[in-house]
């Protein structure tokens, strides 16, 4: 596949592996925290970091929207789709199998008798609307900036098509506000060696790489853009290591074949007019943040599920078990976990972490990287 | 959730366009990318277009990948 192939070939990747290993300070360690999930099963699948030196950590960090959302989140639509007998619930495949409270999920919701489907594309939400005029259409709306506007261009065109069975259960979250999040209420630990990020690239196509000035210069970090190949991983953590050799805290674009300096005018443009901050809003592992997290704005008040259906959100905690809270934060790795490929599988989830396919429990789980793993908290060169 | 893919742009009628994703045509929203021609590449996500891929970028960062020495940034002074 063009634009894929190209940026996994092999020689290239070993050229840029042996870049690193030439560039890197062997008498200090690198600690470099890839913020997306999406990263994290590119490094797992392609085991890039067996190519790394060893004194380059990746830490995890909580890019996975299906990982962040809470489990109060997960119950307001699991209790909304059992409840209300005339709603439809719409939700991405990612969600189905997420554990709410009690180990209930979409999934079993559904085969107790909520209407829950799955869609692929918010435009399948529009047209069921349309089709179904005796049932409330309600979208289960999750996901960072990539996945905002096409909710926002779902509900601009129930607006115009004058659709009233339509809402939102908005749920969407910013990936600057987590960033911060990272840096503020993680672990002092981890942030004592954390030496800057990868950002995340498709997030960065609607925000664009100028979104990242103001973290990079209240945290002194650098932030490297990348795409999800193999090699712009690799050439995104040679640019860190530069970076940090001469001490800058820049923001780069490595991956401006996809990413404008400013993102998506138009995308921001329709998600500026149809949203607005929340006060704050609780992620899992990160706690409640204040404006960190998209609501409907004045403006479409009557596509907001929560005014219609009158939910009230109530924190939930996580199970006991469950680590997914640390991980998500870049305190721990998926093997700290005790009951990781354990009493936690796929096809048995025990936490988020386990089931989204960005999440970083799952990636340990699938590519087999928990059989020789350095855990979290131990410096590398230990 | 926020994995998208890059596709061939191989028609387009008004603010929609089919893609080629992989061998198969699949129909992408164009509502927040206007700019697009037959023959981009697209990334895509959801079925919508979100950016449109810079064929000449993409080659000069696969060239500086594959070997060339020069790296604009490398060595620079902070
Ligand atoms: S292995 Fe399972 S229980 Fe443990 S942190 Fe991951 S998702 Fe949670």
């Amino acid at each position: 596949m063009r634009y894929v192939d190209e940026f996994r070939d092999p020689k290239t990747a070993k050229a840029i592996a042996a870049r690193i290993h030439r560039d890197v300070d062997p008498n200090r360690d690198y600690a470099f925290m890839e913020f997306c999930g999406g990263h994290t099963h590119a490094l797992c699948r392609f085991g890039l970091e067996d190519l790394l030196p060893d004194n380059i950590s990746m830490i995890h960090g909580p890019g996975c929207p299906v990982c962040v959302l809470p489990v109060g989140r997960l119950d307001l639509a699991i209790e909304l789709a059992l409840s209300r007998p005339e709603v439809t619930l719409l939700t991405y495949g990612d969600m189905m199998r997420v554990p709410g409270g009690n180990g209930a999920s979409l999934l079993s919701a559904k085969a107790r008798g909520g209407d829950i489907r799955m869609i692929y594309s918010t435009t399948q939400a529009v047209d069921l609307a349309r089709d179904n005029p005796d049932r409330e259409i309600v979208l289960f709306a999750i996901g960072f900036e990539t996945t905002t506007p096409p909710t926002a261009a779902a509900v601009k065109a129930a607006r115009a098509a004058g659709l009233n069975n339509f809402t939102v259960l908005c749920n969407h979250v910013l990936t600057p506000a987590a960033i911060d999040a990272i840096m503020t209420t993680g672990s002092e630990q981890t942030r004592a060696r954390l030496d800057g990020f990868i950002g995340p690239g498709h997030v960065s196509t609607i925000i664009g790489a100028e979104a990242y000035q103001g973290a990079v210069d209240k945290w002194g970090k650098p932030i490297v853009i990348a795409g999800f190949e193999p090699n712009d991983l690799l050439n995104a953590v040679h640019r860190l290591v530069n970076q940090v050799n001469r001490g800058g805290a820049q923001v780069e674009n490595a991956f401006a074949r996809a990413v404008r300096p400013g993102g998506n005018a138009v995308a921001q443009a329709l998600c500026e007019e149809v949203f607005s901050l929340r006060d704050s809003f609780e992620w899992r592992g990160l706690g409640t943040i204040p404006a960190s997290a998209l609501r409907l704005s004045d403006g479409y008040q009557e596509f907001d599920a929560e005014q219609r259906f009158a939910l009230t959100y109530t924190s939930k905690p996580d199970h006991k078990a469950c680590a997914c809270a640390e991980i998500l934060r870049g305190e721990k790795s998926p093997v700290d976990c005790k009951v990781f490929a354990r009493a936690c599988t796929p096809e048995h989830p025990i936490g988020s972490c386990m089931v989204s396919p960005e999440g970083a429990c799952a990636a340990y789980y699938l590519y087999g990287r928990y059989r020789d793993i350095k855990r979290t908290n131990e410096p590398a060169a230990a | 959730m926020c994995l998208a893919l890059p596709a061939e742009v191989i028609a387009i009628s008004g603010e929609v366009a089919t893609v080629d994703l992989d061998g198969v045509q699949t129909p992408v929203s164009l509502a927040f990318l206007k700019d697009v021609t037959i023959g981009d590449y697209v990334v895509v996500h959801v079925g919508y277009a979100l950016s449109r891929i810079d064929a000449e970028t993409a080659a000069e960062q696969l060239a500086i990948m594959s070997g060339a020495e020069i790296q604009a940034h490398e060595g620079e002074p902070a």
